[in-house]
């Protein structure tokens, strides 16, 4: 494989700057949080005990190891907190949340496929539009979509369907709401990249032979889209579980997320030993699905080998 | 797959972009109500373009926001696109897979957990925190972005021309710059506007990094919207939105234009 830098400084260079970048700016930082997450919160600044003292060689390292401790994991995952619940109903709203984004998603990346080769350029676009503007814009929009006197139910008492206002807002329909409505272009981009590859003589091969076009459909069609199906579920289920901005603007007091609970951990109890054990615990959560769409990440880049 | 439109098909796409775009509309559409409630609708006034250009706490964070997303997104897509070229063009190297997951594993981390771990980062080196904290956290998260951007690229590109170019003994570093980077050169723009948008975006870790005296506009906003709906964000959104759908169309003809460009210099060097 010959090519610029094979060999020598240039594809030293190459390699290690951002490398090096990502060791520091990414993996550092989460050995940081692990190191934290068995600390103790002392009440100076800052806010925790101080880094391991190599210093004092092999005595310095096993007097750290002793002094670490999993309080903040038995207070993370005791039952008197609310840390277990939201762990469970982040689960749970962001798998519901993706069974919805699959439901919502299939039509339009399915429709957007069988469109005319020379519009489909434009309609991909429009998909990726609203994604460039702000994530908080979009999610500012629905406020006053669906407050108590907001247009939803301004329409909805004018074509006289309801009588009292409904309350959607601050409940957990809006953060389904905003979830799918701010994750939709993460499920119809991967949906849509599966279905445009399908070959079409396959479908005609079993229309010919009298299968019926809704039994070609689960026969042949959606099986070949699995692939786009399962990038795009794990695209969006992944950063849903961890998701804050949604909850926390759409979402009640009652609406339990993990992401929320951490931030309130971190900016109001101003806990830094424990709001790390939240994030460790996170992640452990989400371990699988990560490596999973890692692999699925790696093998469609590297595809074209 | 490519056959006729049924009317299932049409009802989908009609109801997916309804869905998609009517939100965004109607928030535009607000900005320009006379009234201060943003839901009743009292007339048409520019009022709220006007307060918002002498609201200076505004106007400050969004000059920290455009500082700190035009750095951030340079620096990104230079150590992007490097990442993207030892991923599909160094084989393997000591330490790749690793190298690989931290390339991936960003771009659908949890923000909390980013911001979090940056932030005691920077306590832990006693960094201070503030406008190039926001800055460094930003090229970390969004560099990956630019990287499987390129890195898609790169996959699907002809070899033949670099390999020609040093066969003929042209030195790797300048095969690299007169060869390489032109022909991927859309997908390293378009690369540097997803992280210069995705820095614009960000409010979860510019919040965890930032210090005193750095506020950038989605913060500001998000402090606001706390407080409730007001039409002067409305206004401060629609102009945002304005400016992203005009980037984004003038982005996307540029590229269209440059590759027909490509395909028609490259028909007439195969007549020769």
């Amino acid at each position: 494989m010959p090519m610029a830098g094979e060999k020598g400084s240039g594809r030293l260079i190459v390699i290690a700057i951002p490398y090096l970048w990502l060791l520091a700016l990414f993996l550092v930082p989460f050995l940081i949080v692990v190191k934290i997450s068995v600390s103790q919160d002392i009440l100076a600044s800052p806010p925790y005990t101080p880094l391991l003292d190599l210093s004092q060689g092999w005595a310095g390292l096993k007097d750290y190891v002793s002094q670490l401790s999993f309080d903040n994991y038995f207070y993370v995952l005791s039952f008197d907190n609310e840390f277990i619940g939201a762990y469970g109903s982040s689960l749970v709203i962001a798998s519901i949340s993706t069974v919805l984004l699959l439901l919502v998603g299939y039509p339009i990346a399915y429709a957007m496929a069988r469109a005319p080769r020379s519009i489909q350029p434009t309609l991909l676009m429009l998909v990726i539009l609203p994604f460039w503007t702000s994530f908080l814009i979009r999610v500012y929009a629905w406020i006053g979509i669906l407050s108590q006197e907001g247009l939803l139910n301004q329409a909805l008492l004018a074509l006289g369907v309801i009588d009292t206002p409904l309350e959607i807002l601050n409940t957990d329909l809006a953060v389904y709401i905003g979830i799918v409505y701010s994750y939709l272009p993460f499920m119809v981009l991967p949906l849509y990249s599966a279905l445009e590859k399908l070959d079409p003589t396959l479908l005609e091969a079993a229309e010919d032979l009298g299968c019926p076009s809704a039994r070609a459909f689960w026969l042949i069609t959606f099986p070949l889209s699995l692939p786009g199906v399962a990038a795009g579920a794990l695209l969006c289920f992944i950063p849903a579980v961890g998701e804050f901005v949604i909850p926390d603007l759409l979402g009640g007091s009652d609406t339990m997320m993990i992401g929320k609970s951490l931030w309130t951990e971190f900016t109001v109890n101003r806990s830094w030993t424990s709001s790390s054990a939240v994030a460790v615990l996170l992640l452990l959560l989400l371990v699988v699905p990560i490596v999973i769409y890692q692999n699925i990440q790696a093998r469609q880049l590297e595809a074209g080998k | 797959m490519n056959k006729n439109l049924s009317w299932f098909n049409v009802t989908s796409l009609a109801l997916g972009f309804a869905f998609l775009y009517i939100p965004i509309l109607l928030l535009v559409i607000y900005s320009f109500n006379a009234s201060r409630l943003v839901t009743v609708w009292a007339g048409f006034s520019f009022q709220w373009y006007v307060s918002l250009f002498q609201n200076e706490q505004l106007i400050d964070a969004a000059w920290v926001t455009l500082r700190v997303a035009f750095i951030s997104s340079l620096v990104a897509t230079v150590l992007g696109t490097m990442a993207a070229l030892a991923l599909t063009r160094y084989g393997r190297f000591f330490g790749r897979t690793l190298f690989s997951g931290m390339t991936y594993a960003p771009l659908v981390m949890p923000e909390v957990i980013t911001g979090l771990s940056l932030l005691l980062l920077f306590v832990a080196v006693g960094f201070e925190r503030g406008f190039w904290t926001i800055t460094l956290a930003h090229i970390t998260f969004t560099l990956c972005f630019v990287a499987v951007v390129v890195q898609s690229r790169l996959v699907t590109f002809d070899r033949s021309l670099e390999e020609a170019a040093l066969d003929l003994g042209c030195p790797p570093f300048k095969t690299f710059f007169t060869i390489t980077l032109p022909l991927i050169l859309p997908a390293v723009l378009s690369g540097f506007m997803l992280a210069f948008t995705l820095s614009l975006d960000d409010l979860v870790i510019a919040s965890f990094t930032t210090g005193p005296g750095a506020t950038t506009l989605p913060m500001r906003i998000y402090s606001q919207v706390r407080l409730g709906v007001t039409p002067e964000i409305n206004a401060a959104c629609s102009i945002l939105i304005g400016v992203v759908t005009v980037a984004v169309i003038i982005a996307s003809i540029a590229t269209k234009r440059a590759e027909k460009l490509r395909a028609s210099e490259e028909r007439a060097a195969a007549r020769g």
